[in-house]
This record gives C-alpha cells, sequence and structure tokens, in this order.
C-alpha cells in the first residue's frame, strides 16, 4: 500500500531525511518512532504530498503523490499534528465541508458522516461549535473526518499528543476497530511507546533521519535483549537528548493557544 | 464547482454568525459619515462644491468595502494559526478553486456590508439623483471593488505570515490607498504629484464610479471606470491566485 525508496530530503544543507525505505501492506497498523527532529513529520509531509522530496519514490496504492497528486490525495486521509478544524462552523458542518472536499456523493455523505459520528461519540453534539470543544474531542472530529471519504491510508501525525489517558485509549479503539472493519492501512507517529506496542503491527525506528530497525514490537526488542519497547527504544536511539529550535509552525501553535483562552 | 461553493458558504456562514463584528464595522463608516461629512460640510458648500455628504458618502461606501475586503482576506492568517488552511489545501481540489471560494466568499460579504453602510448614509442625508439608474450602477461598482480588493486581500493573507505583517499591510497599502482615492476631496485641481498619484490608485476608480453612478456627478466617466475596474479585477485575482498557490504549509 505504501512502498518508499531511497527517500531523502534536504532543507539547504541540513539533510532532514537521508535514505529512508520501507514497505506497508494492506490493512497494516504501521508505526513510525523516533526522537524529536529525528525526520518523522517530514516523511509525512512528502508521503502526502506537502513536500516535494529530494530523491527517492514514493508509491501510495500504486501512485507516484507527486505525479499523482489529486488521484493520490483522494486515497489517503490525515490527521495533523496540530489541530485543523474550523472552530467557527459546527461539528456536523466541519465534517460536510471535508465530505464536499474530497467529493463524497451526498447521499453516501449524510449516512457516513452520522456514522462515524455516532461511532466516535459526537452525534449528540453534532450542532455544537467545534470551539466550545475539548482537546480529546477535537482529535476525535479530527479523526472521524478523516474516515469520512474513506481513504486507504489514513496518516495520524501524533494523533495523541496532549491528551488524556481516557482520550487516547478511546481514540486507539476506534482507529483499531475502522483498521479491522475498513481495512484502512494506517500509518502513525508517536512518541507514546506503549500506544505503539498496543496498536501497531509493525514499528520502524527511525533517528537522524535514518531508518535503524523495523518490525513487530516482539522482534525489536528481542534484537535488542530488552523486555520492553521502550527500553529497545532507547538501546537503538541512546539516550542523549534531542533539541528541536521552535519551528514557524510551533510558534503559531503557540500564538493559537494564547487567543484559545 | 461545489468547493467553490462550500468555501464561499463558510465565509457567509462566519459574516452572519458574528453580529458584534457587523455592528462594530458600522462604528467606522459612521464616524467618517458624521464627523467629517456635517464637520467638513459648512466649507465645502462655501466654497462653491455643494452638499459634502453628498460628496463624500460614496467614498465611505467604498472605505468600508476595502477595509472589509482587506481584513477577510487577513483572516487566512487565522486560518493558518487556527490549522484549518491546511485541511483545504490538502484536499484533493485545485488551489485555484479554494482561492476562488474564499476570495468571492469575502467579496459577497463586504458587498453586503457596503449595502447596509448605503443604507445608512441613506439615512444620514445621501440622496442619488437618479434612483432606477443610479442603484444597479452602484451595485456594479460596489461588486467589482469588492472582488478586486478580496482578491488583493487574498494576496496579503498569502505572503504574509504573523499578525505582526497586518500593521505594515494597513500603514502603508491600505490607508493610503483610501486617502489618495479622492474619497473624500475632489480630484479636480490638485497639485500634479497628487494627481499622478491618485490616478495610480485602483480605488480611485471604483469611488468614481459609485459617485457618479450615484449623483451624477463623474470626474472619469462610467465606461473608463467599468474598464479599469475590470482590468484591475483581473489583474489582482491572478495575483492573489499567484500568492495562494505558493504557500506552504
Amino acid at each position: 500500500m505504501i512502498r518508499v525508496e531511497n527517500l531523502v530530503k534536504t532543507f539547504g544543507d541540513f539533510t532532514a531525511v537521508r535514505g529512508i525505505s520501507f514497505d506497508v501492506q494492506q490493512g497494516e497498523i504501521f508505526a513510525f518512532l523516533g526522537p524529536n527532529g529525528a525526520g518523522k513529520t517530514t516523511t509525512i509531509k512528502m508521503l502526502t504530498t506537502l513536500l516535494k522530496p529530494t530523491s527517492g519514490t514514493i508509491e501510495l496504492d500504486g501512485l507516484d503523490p507527486m505525479q499523482k497528486q489529486k488521484e493520490a490525495r483522494q486515497r489517503f486521509g490525515i490527521v495533523f499534528q496540530d489541530p485543523s478544524l474550523d472552530n467557527e462552523q459546527t461539528v456536523y458542518e466541519n465534517m460536510e465541508l471535508h465530505g464536499v472536499l474530497y467529493h463524497v456523493p451526498r447521499k453516501v455523505r449524510a449516512e457516513r458522516i452520522e456514522n462515524l459520528l455516532k461511532l466516535f461519540e459526537l452525534w449528540e453534539r453534532r450542532d455544537d461549535y467545534v470551539k466550545q470543544f475539548s482537546g480529546g474531542m477535537k482529535r476525535r472530529l479530527e479523526i472521524a473526518r478523516g474516515f469520512l471519504h474513506t481513504p486507504k491510508i489514513l496518516f495520524l501525525d501524533e494523533p495523541t499528543l496532549g491528551l488524556d489517558p481516557q482520550s487516547r485509549n478511546q481514540l486507539w479503539t476506534h482507529v483499531k476497530r475502522l483498521n479491522e472493519t475498513e481495512n484502512t492501512t494506517v500509518f502513525l507517529t508517536t512518541h507514546y511507546m506503549d500506544e505503539a506496542d498496543r496498536v501497531a503491527h509493525r514499528i520502524a525506528i527511525v533517528d537522524h533521519g535514518q531508518l535503524i530497525a523495523q518490525g513487530t514490537s516482539a522482534e525489536l526488542q528481542e534484537r535488542t535483549n530488552s523486555d520492553s519497547l521502550e527500553g529497545a527504544f532507547l538501546a537503538l536511539t541512546g539516550d542523549s537528548i534531542r533539541d528541536e529550535s521552535a519551528s514557524s509552525a510551533d510558534n503559531m501553535r503557540q500564538v493559537a493557544r494564547m487567543w484559545r483562552r | 464547482m461545489s468547493t467553490i461553493y462550500i468555501l464561499w458558504l463558510r465565509e457567509l456562514k462566519r459574516y452572519s454568525r458574528s453580529r458584534v463584528q457587523i455592528f462594530a464595522s458600522l462604528g467606522q463608516p459612521v464616524l467618517y459619515l458624521l464627523a467629517l461629512g456635517f464637520g467638513f460640510g459648512p466649507v465645502f458648500a462655501r466654497a462653491g462644491n455643494g452638499s459634502y455628504l453628498q460628496f463624500m458618502a460614496p467614498g465611505v461606501v467604498g472605505m468600508s468595502i476595502l477595509f472589509m475586503c482587506v481584513f477577510s482576506g487577513i483572516s487566512i492568517l487565522w486560518d493558518r494559526q487556527f490549522g484549518f488552511l491546511k485541511e483545504t489545501l490538502v484536499a484533493p481540489v485545485p488551489r485555484m478553486h479554494i482561492m476562488l471560494g474564499r476570495t468571492l466568499g469575502s467579496a459577497t460579504v463586504a458587498t453586503f456590508q457596503g449595502i447596509l453602510v448605503f443604507i445608512i448614509c441613506l439615512i444620514a442625508g445621501l440622496r442619488p439623483h437618479n434612483w432606477m439608474i443610479a442603484l444597479p450602477q452602484a451595485f456594479v461598482f460596489m461588486a467589482m471593488v469588492a472582488i478586486t480588493f478580496a482578491a488583493l486581500g487574498t494576496a496579503f493573507g498569502s505572503v504574509i505570515k504573523d499578525m505582526q505583517g497586518f500593521p505594515i499591510v494597513m500603514n502603508f497599502m491600505v490607508m493610503p490607498m483610501f486617502f489618495l482615492s479622492g474619497a473624500l476631496y475632489p480630484l479636480s485641481h490638485l497639485p500634479s504629484v497628487l494627481t499622478v498619484i491618485t490616478r495610480l490608485d485602483p480605488l480611485t476608480y471604483g469611488i468614481d464610479g459609485l459617485r457618479g453612478s450615484l449623483t451624477g456627478a463623474w470626474h472619469f466617466s462610467f465606461a473608463l471606470d467599468v474598464a479599469v475596474m475590470g482590468f484591475i479585477a483581473a489583474a489582482f485575482l491572478s495575483l492573489g491566485a499567484y500568492f495562494f498557490s505558493k504557500i506552504q504549509i
């Protein structure tokens, strides 16, 4: 479903991603783990047509996302690291707008919106404005929205950042359910090892823009002689702390947070 | 088409839902109308130019459309900060459609705002010279001014990255455009430098069109104003589309 070969991305003289290759099968949940600045988000951005790779090839469902941008975009859904909802519209309107943008036919749209909102326990709140929602509810809505156009692949970039354990737990239950019922391939990044351990079929660990290991959680633990995924992760990536300079997106997020109060 | 429609509709919803903002944005035109309209009235009349309120009311209508358009364009910045812009930019639709939906949405909203201000002007004492011709003609110019500056607003919103850029746009682009458009004073007998500058200002032709339609006093002519505004609208729409297509997330 996703095939990546020798993917490279350089910004000026800085190389964010240096020759990553991997394959994700249809229906698989694939986790991308790595310390800050390892190149996770850059990789997701290249997979989702937001960034042009410097070199290397990407195939999504047999398509090159750079050549067939529209077709590729129709085939995947994405939940970004930071929220991307329209706060000034209601839950239903947000879903409706997404459905229109992704060419979901009117009849299917109404039906699917209802089903997804019910599944994500947002149906009762469908006429409320998104600005009144907590972080967890917004995340749920974004994921529900990501599934609306029945994507073949769903990209989740740190979807549980800043959520409480209850919301996290519930969110993954839903994602797993839809992965099973709709056979959606899921590509996710996270900093929480327990989540990756719980939901992902296979895990890839990236550091300094390189893929340093991949396999099931058990395989990774075995390889590093550790008794947890976290142990394996630390054994592979070392324990030095990575400093990431604040990007403009981080600054914006800060401003957005300030204004929300 | 459905993309353009749904984003157009979004702008309308946002406008109609913020009643306070509608009310607040009527404050400035009313102030201009009352303070300047009645304040300069006697001097203007003594200079033999007739009623100042009659003269400047079309300028105030144009001003409110201009400001509304620029504020709407700047909302791209908010959408960028709150993340919604990304949702539209990764969708499998041409960016051109997104840009058009947004721009036409703000143009519609701004035209509506212009009509509200026009009604206030009528209450304050503006009297069109010939209702049957004045109203449709004035509407054409309001819509043209709205589309032109909504497109410019989109261009600004695409180029500036944060709110710090906003005062620059206001003080060095929008305010000069308003003050040099002949909205507040007649364009004849100006110093030659000012004459050149006012003729380079796109808003000049919109204001002249509005004033001509409503009061029958043209500085240029209907045909020239329509032609120039049409040309500028096309140019700004292309400019807006270009900058919008360059947005990086």
